[in-house]
């Protein structure tokens, strides 16, 4: 290569540059917005305008809330979505890697047929078990309880999480499993023993991924949970933007704090991100 | 394998049977009793399985027999066609181009991926909220997102009432515009990302050789990549369409059923006619068509992955 100027190299820089430009606007109006004052943001001659100062007034109001305007704040919902996607993620990654295990080595019949059957579930528009899975959440006690959208994420998760394990163990081979057996290992030990420490990297595609749909998962923490207070951040950020009278830097800065969790684990693992990503159009 | 012992196989099964049994039921078993709902009188708070028959399915295609849900229904259905068609078409464009643009070994590579992918992590409620202001019209004289843009430009007469405009073009709404491009903002980095993995799977040597035999960089890609990215072409279209036939909390954040039902989905309608107006053997019905037209494109798509895993 010259560095010479390439006229076709610097089409395809300004053209990369340009989309990164426009995917950044929805990042600049939060931003910009959730920086202003009330008054400031009301101003529609500096609506597109960067904030005149570095205002954290508003994200005080979406934290805390505004009790005399009875705005509520965000924090508990905040809680409530750890509290929703930390035990969801790791029960469906563990139940996932142990279905991944026997669907990859220990092929019982039907298999090639529960498999698929299995992995329908992660593409079934969940309008079609909303009714009977709010009856039957209420009636194993379960109704309106976090518990309830911990159990409906860890099932509704199985399929994808079972594709990626077992998509994961079908590359070990076989060899390593018939040389443990040979040292005596059985079910629980070669999976205690082998698969599981050389499953590491795939439970962090697993996790990651797990982590990040269930934090935005909106329909089912809709259907299932109705007081304001249970609800998780999604749920009580739609509640936020659709009141009334829209301030809209208290909004914005609210958009930000549900969006900085799962934006944080973006950046940093982006490569586990992306891989859990693929694996979901089915073939990885 | 062969030293697999008999007793070894039932505990491997047992391991694998409780989630079985709950996708069974949870799956399968809900959208059983979702069925029955859906020919059921079920009209109100009380559950009521009376059996109607396909009267629930009949009041929203015959305006005939549904009056104001058939209308809607039919208004959802069309929306859900062009919704589906622009923003397939916007995600498999820009995803390509971009794909190929980042496969020029490109300096800072993964900053522009990044960038590209960010929405991807974040929830379709957040998106929704900001498309909210970006699209939102104001009035002609207090102006707002886009439009005050436009405004500040002195392009007054391209500004328009976005998702707030009732205006059809044949069955088209075109306040879908806006709700298409949010869609597209959010899904073009995960089609680019299909599309860079299929590139970056295609070996050098193929390309070489093509050069070799005297194609340009453009004959190239028209000849030899374009051609092996039909799979990817492929999954995309399946993920990304079966995504837009059940969209449901991009749109219910960002403008809702809009005016005159302009940005209306199956999804909403089944949400609102559900849980606010308790019709439940209608939101059933609606949930069961969607579940259908889904499992249209899913299942042969399924089968026509598992073929090709066998055969490799």
């Amino acid at each position: 290569m010259t560095a010479r100027f390439n006229p076709a190299r610097f089409a395809v820089y300004l053209l990369l540059i340009l989309f990164a430009l426009i995917f950044l606007i929805p990042v600049y109006v939060l931003l910009s917005s959730s920086l202003k004052t009330f008054a400031e943001v009301q101003d529609l001659s500096r609506l597109w305008a960067p904030p005149q100062g570095l205002n954290l007034e508003s994200f005080k109001a979406a934290w805390a809330g505004i009790p005399e305007k009875g705005l509520r704040g965000l924090a508990p919902n905040l809680m409530n979505s750890f509290k929703l996607t930390i035990p969801a993620t790791i029960l469906s990654a563990l139940l996932g890697s142990m279905n991944g295990y026997v669907l990859s080595k220990w092929k019982f019949p039907a298999a090639n047929i529960v498999f698929p059957l299995m992995l329908f579930g992660m593409f079934i528009p969940y309008q079609a078990v909303l009714v009977p899975l709010t009856v039957t959440l209420a009636r194993i006690g379960l109704g309106g309880s976090l518990w309830g959208l911990i159990l409906v994420n860890v099932v509704y998760g199985l399929p994808i999480t079972t594709l990626i394990f077992r998509n994961y163990y079908s590359e070990v081979p076989n060899e390593m499993i018939e040389a443990s057996r040979m040292d005596g290992a059985g079910f629980f030990g070669i999976y205690r023993f082998i698969m599981f420490p050389l499953s590491l990297p795939g439970f962090v595609v697993v996790i990651i991924w797990q982590f990040t749909n269930i934090w935005n998962e909106f329909l089912f923490a809709v259907t299932i949970l109705q007081k304001p207070e249970m609800q998780p951040i999604t749920v009580a950020l739609r509640n936020l933007s659709g009141s009334q009278i829209k301030e809209w830097n208290v909004v914005m800065a609210g958009a930000i704090i549900a969006a900085i969790p799962t934006l944080i684990v973006y950046i940093v693992m982006g490569r586990y991100f992306v891989r859990g990503l693929l694996a979901g159009s089915v073939k990885g | 394998m062969k030293s697999q012992s008999r007793n070894e196989r039932w505990i491997a099964f047992l391991m694998i049977l409780p989630s079985i049994i709950l996708l069974g039921i949870f799956v399968y078993g809900f959208i059983a009793w979702t069925g029955v709902v859906s020919v059921s009188k079920w009209d109100g708070i009380q559950p009521d399985y009376t059996f109607v028959g396909f009267n629930n399915y009949k009041q929203l295609f015959s305006l005939a027999l549904g009056g104001i849900s058939a209308i809607r229904f039919h208004i959802d259905l069309w929306n859900t066609f062009f919704f589906t068609i622009f923003f397939l078409f916007l995600c498999l464009i820009f995803g390509l181009l971009l794909a190929i643009l980042l496969d020029q070994k490109i300096k800072g590579e993964g900053i522009f991926r990044t960038i590209y992918l960010f929405p991807m992590a974040i929830s379709f409620v957040v998106t929704g909220v900001v498309w909210q202001w970006i699209f939102a019209p104001g009035t002609e004289s207090r102006a707002r997102g886009v439009n005050a843009l436009l405004q500040s430009l002195g392009l007054d007469n391209l500004t328009w009432g976005w998702y707030t405009d009732p205006t059809r073009i044949g069955p088209f709404h075109v306040a879908l515009i806006p709700v298409i491009i949010a869609a597209a903002w959010q899904m073009i980095g995960y089609t680019m990302a299909m599309y860079l993995a299929g590139l970056r799977a295609i070996p050098d040597d193929l390309r070489e050789a093509a050069r070799v035999d005297g194609a340009g960089s453009f004959g190239v890609y028209r000849h030899v990549v374009l051609p092996l990215l039909a799979p990817i072409t492929l999954s995309a279209l399946i993920i990304l369409g079966h995504i837009s036939l059940k969209i449901f909390d991009l749109i219910y954040t960002m403008t809702g059923k809009g005016p005159a039902f302009a940005t209306d989905v199956p999804g909403i309608f089944m949400f609102e006619t559900t849980f606010q107006g308790n019709h439940y053997a209608q939101g059933a019905a609606i949930s069961i068509i969607m579940l259908l037209m889904v499992a249209l494109i899913i299942i042969p798509y399924l089968i026509y992955s598992f073929r090709q895993e066998v055969e490799l």
